[in-house]
């Protein structure tokens, strides 16, 4: 069966994997967003983060034989808690300058991140097993689903719609998005601004780490992972606008299977199409998709 | 006589006289990567935008120059003026898209444009994808001056250097100049005293572009080679590094930072991984406890002690 003289199962395939693409850059953008409307800044580290998380994840397997199920809940813990470290002493001493010095600081931060495993694990890569409970597949007749591509794409929904709603619809929420209005305000209301800013940035970070955990058996973990996705996380952030959750979700989202697509119709393209699509939203809507100028 | 004038002296005798006590080719990459930084602090230092796609100015001024001398066989200015041409017309499509955001915005669209550039220059067939160009030649300078010789190269690079630096000079002190400084510090209000900021973001950016270009060029015709690593993103983080560590929004800064840093990388090429690892915390430390750089440091010690150079 052919669709525009396309196989559907390559179609398909490649259908599966803009989603699974699209999934990391919804959790990537998604911790952005989180972070750039509480601390204004744009974290860099964002990618070396993640390219931690997926590390931390093969170090506690290969080297202490802590297991996948484990990994995704103490990795995203662990990155999570070191985010909170960076915040209370580096960050916290550049809210009162120019936004660009966060940029620059974190950018700081990546190289650093990335040259340290560099050093120690070199830039070929090492592969993680897909853990056995998630090993093998579906066949849906017109394609083969592995189980665990399923899955990844089922967290991350699960997550990022978890996200929104705690965002959007819970009174923890209501005090994250107060305090990305006016955080003087709050502060006057009594709650703990300084506090709930560590923790915000703890969350994004954390939901690095956790995409990072998802993409170790699915991508090489190696060193340069982070920085080559992080660029295009940022073009996805630029399209979809940081105003909005439900913005970066979708946009992550569909842009990955945009890519996807790309990749099965003309695949020359595929590497650059994101930056295109920015370049024609630039044009028409500058603001972004989703987003409010501030 | 003022601080600046100075400096300019400074500058010659030090461009003078380094050649003979340095390693030429050596201190022909730090005046390209000097005037790749000055280029980018005039936008950083003096209009306030923040590019983080650099790289792709100086990456595809090489690729430009090393085809117009290699692929066509013409002479080395020529090569240069395609660079730089080629620099300012992206700069001009990469200016149009990014002035439309600001702040933090504009360094993401620039980063994300240069990483187009990134991939065309992988995958176009004339830059040679991984391989990049190589050996091509430096030719003869208005077909009279073998530039093959590594002192007539110096000085020609010299020369460009300082034809760059005078032009970003000039573009600072000129009314032009004033209006970018405006537009830092207050871009509401320069809109309001009736200034087309757009227009003067873009050809602030075109400048800097085109410059940045010109470094490019230059440099490929010192090292005979055009590769990615000057259309990759770390290339932008660099000359970031560069200016902000010799400091931002200085005349002389920029060629501070590039020295330290070029030359931090020709006598740290033994630390091999930990070059990142440092340049990293070079980038955190200047921005925690050092964001003047050393030229703001320096200056704001003199003014301190009372000294009127």
């Amino acid at each position: 069966m052919d669709i525009f003289g396309i196989p559907i199962q390559a179609l398909m395939g490649q259908l599966l994997i803009g989603l699974i693409n699209g999934s990391f850059y919804a959790i990537l953008s998604l911790g952005l967003a989180i972070i750039f409307g509480l601390l204004n800044i744009i974290n860099f580290a964002h990618g070396a983060l993640y390219m931690m998380g997926a590390f931390f994840a093969w170090i506690g397997l290969a080297w202490l034989g802590i297991n996948y199920w484990v990994a995704l809940i103490a990795v995203p813990a662990v990155v999570g808690a070191l985010g909170m470290l960076i915040e209370r002493t580096m960050l916290k001493h550049l809210y009162k300058l120019d936004h660009l010095y966060g940029l620059l600081l974190t950018f700081g931060l990546a190289l650093i991140i990335e040259g340290l495993f560099r050093y120690r694990f070199g830039i070929s890569g090492e592969s993680y097993p897909v853990p056995e409970l998630l090993s093998g597949g579906f066949n849906l007749g017109f394609m083969f689903l592995p189980k665990y591509r399923a899955w990844v794409v089922a967290v991350s929904l699960v997550v990022c719609f978890g996200s929104w709603f705690i965002i959007e619809r819970t009174k923890l929420g209501s005090y994250l998005r107060a305090g990305t209005e006016n955080p003087q305000l709050l502060q006057a209301f009594g709650i703990n601004v300084p506090l709930m800013i560590t923790l915000t940035y703890g969350f994004g970070v954390a939901l690095a780490a956790l995409a990072g955990v998802l993409a170790a058996p699915v991508f090489q973990v190696n060193p340069v992972m982070g920085s080559n996705l992080i660029i295009v996380v940022f073009a996805v952030v630029v399209i979809g606008g940081m105003g909005s959750i439900m913005g970066a979700i979708v946009t992550g989202l569909g842009l990955g299977l945009i890519e996807g697509l790309t990749r099965v119709f003309y695949p020359e393209a595929s590497a650059v199409v994101i930056f295109v699509i920015m370049g024609i939203v630039l044009l028409l809507r500058p603001a972004g998709l989703f987003g409010r100028e501030r | 006589m003022n601080g600046k004038h100075i400096g300019w002296i400074v500058l010659l005798l030090l461009g003078l006289v380094a050649p003979f006590l340095v390693y030429p080719v050596l201190v022909m990459k730090i005046l390209c990567f000097a005037l790749f930084a000055c280029a980018f602090n005039l936008l950083l230092g003096y209009t306030g935008l923040l590019s983080f796609g650099h790289s792709a100015f100086l990456g595809s001024a090489g690729y430009l120059c090393g085809y117009t001398v290699q692929g066509l066989g013409l002479s080395p200015e020529l090569g240069l003026l395609a660079g730089t041409a080629g620099a300012a017309a992206l700069g001009f499509i990469f200016g149009s898209l990014a002035i439309r955001r600001a702040g933090i915005y504009f360094a993401m669209i620039t980063l994300a444009l240069a990483q187009l550039v990134y991939f065309l220059a992988l995958q176009f067939p004339f830059t040679g994808g991984e391989d990049g160009m190589q050996g091509i030649p430096r030719g003869h300078l208005f077909g009279l001056i073998d530039l093959s010789d590594t002192m007539n190269m110096y000085f020609f690079v010299l020369a460009v250097f300082l034809f760059g630096f005078w032009v970003i000079d000039r573009a600072i002190d000129s009314p032009f100049g004033q209006v970018l400084k405006a537009i830092r510090e207050n871009e509401a209000r320069a809109i309001s005293l009736g200034y087309d900021v757009d227009r003067y973001k873009l050809l602030a950016f075109v400048l800097s572009a085109a410059l940045a270009g010109l470094a490019g060029a230059t440099k490929t015709l010192v090292f005979q080679l055009a590769s990615l690593t000057d259309v990759h993103w770390h290339m932008s983080g660099e000359v970031v590094l560069m200016t902000l560590l010799g400091g931002v929004g200085t005349v002389f800064g920029p060629i501070v930072g590039a020295t330290i840093v070029v030359s931090l990388q020709n006598y740290g090429a033994e630390l091999g991984q930990w070059v990142t690892v440092l340049t990293g915390t070079i980038f955190v430390v200047c921005v925690l406890a050092f964001r003047r750089g050393v030229v703001g440091e320096v200056a704001l010690l003199i003014k301190r002690s009372g000294i009127r150079p």
